[in-house]
């Protein structure tokens, strides 16, 4: 998308001459702030252009928006989860169940998605598609090796007594760690999807901020796993 | 078509030009209006560095959690959590490098989430003052 230039007023653009000028023009009604270094590198890197009046792009702005939000559902989860986690008064409660060298290594191979899918992002801005392909199939992989690791996980826990209905531990349990595992998977299909349309020319260099924002919904989910592992799985 | 920052002169009296900076149009890729704050990304080779202190970050903590520690063990824990979360948010998420204004945005609902489930956490008996 093209900004709507608007001239300085008093300047050649403002008479309708900018490129014969050269003379700079500001953007609809905003200018961009930064300066001394800060955009040249900046501005290339990035994708969708069009003037608002925050001064950044709306749509990167909803999505940290509602991630915002999202920090409220998963704090509620987590904070249910640490209240009920010493109450069972029944059956085996997920501690007694979990295995720490196996989680530890889900969680480092969702860290290393995290990589993936920034190294992706860095592609597109580069003007580098196929390597966006490739890094975005190896997010969404990364992101199944972990879905796969925690449907293994549920499935031991439910072998081993403790379903959802077990206790008030075992359920909070798992409604964190479903949420949670639903976002993962929402986050592969997002991925999948982005790779089929880069496939199909639909996200060209200019739109690298889809992958951006993609990407702040899978970082995000990233750090929620963060704070999941450590509170959940290691604090005794 | 794209856009490529350059400084201009001086601000008209009419107030149409922003002080210092102003934006040309261009055949380019397609970027987004500089964001206010905003610094460029790091490189391939940076985000791979901070991807194996995340790694090794993740071995200390669970380290920690062999270790048995008690109360010190739980305190550092929370603070390796604390770490590796400002370093996903700050390099892979570019709130580092971005606009202040999503950062402000993201501490808002963190900020909100955290003190409201604190709060209740305590109303709850779980933390013993």
């Amino acid at each position: 998308m093209t900004e709507v230039a608007v001239p300085p007023t008093g300047s050649p653009a403002a008479t309708g001459s900018p490129a014969a000028t050269g003379s700079p023009a500001v953007t609809g009604g905003h200018a961009p702030t930064s300066a001394g270094g800060h955009g040249a590198g900046h501005n290339g890197a990035h994708g969708l252009s069009h003037a608002t009046s925050t001064g950044v792009s709306n749509e990167k702005m909803a999505m940290w928006a509602f991630l915002g939000s999202e920090c409220l559902l998963f704090g509620a989860l987590i904070s249910t989860y640490i209240l009920y986690r010493h109450r069972a008064v029944s059956g085996p409660t997920p501690r007694k169940l979990y295995d720490i060298p196996f989680t530890s290594v889900s969680s480092f191979v969702l860290l290393m998605s995290s990589l993936s899918m920034v190294l992706a992002l860095a592609a597109i801005q580069r003007g580098d598609l196929r390597r966006l392909r490739v890094w975005l199939v190896t997010t969404a992989m990364l992101g199944a090796t972990f879905i796969s690791g925690q449907i293994y996980e549920f499935t031991t826990f439910v072998h081993e007594g403790m379903s959802i209905k077990t206790n008030v531990t075992s359920g909070a349990f798992f409604v964190l760690t479903g949420f949670h595992g639903v976002h993962v998977t929402l986050g592969i299909i997002m991925l999948l999807s982005l790779t089929g349309m880069s496939l199909r020319g639909k996200i060209p260099q200019e739109k690298s901020e889809v992958i951006e924002i993609a990407g702040l919904y899978w970082h995000f989910v990233d750090i929620v796993w963060v704070i999941i592992f450590t509170v959940v799985y290691l604090i005794p | 078509m794209s856009t490529s920052a350059t400084t201009a002169s001086d601000t008209t009296a009419s107030g149409t030009t922003a002080s210092g900076t102003t934006a040309t149009t261009e055949e380019h890729h397609g970027a987004v209006p500089d964001e206010p704050g905003a610094h460029a990304h790091p490189s391939d080779g940076v985000y791979i560095i901070v991807a194996l202190v995340l790694g090794g970050l993740t071995a200390v903590e669970v380290g920690l959690y062999y270790l048995k520690g008690g109360t010190a063990n739980t305190v550092g824990l929370l603070i390796l959590m604390a770490i590796k979360f400002v370093i996903v948010a700050g390099f892979f998420m570019h709130l580092r490098f971005d606009s202040k204004l999503f950062r402000r945005l993201f501490a808002m609902g963190l900020g909100m989430a955290t003190f409201v489930y604190i709060a209740m956490l305590f109303i709850m008996g779980i933390f013993k003052v």
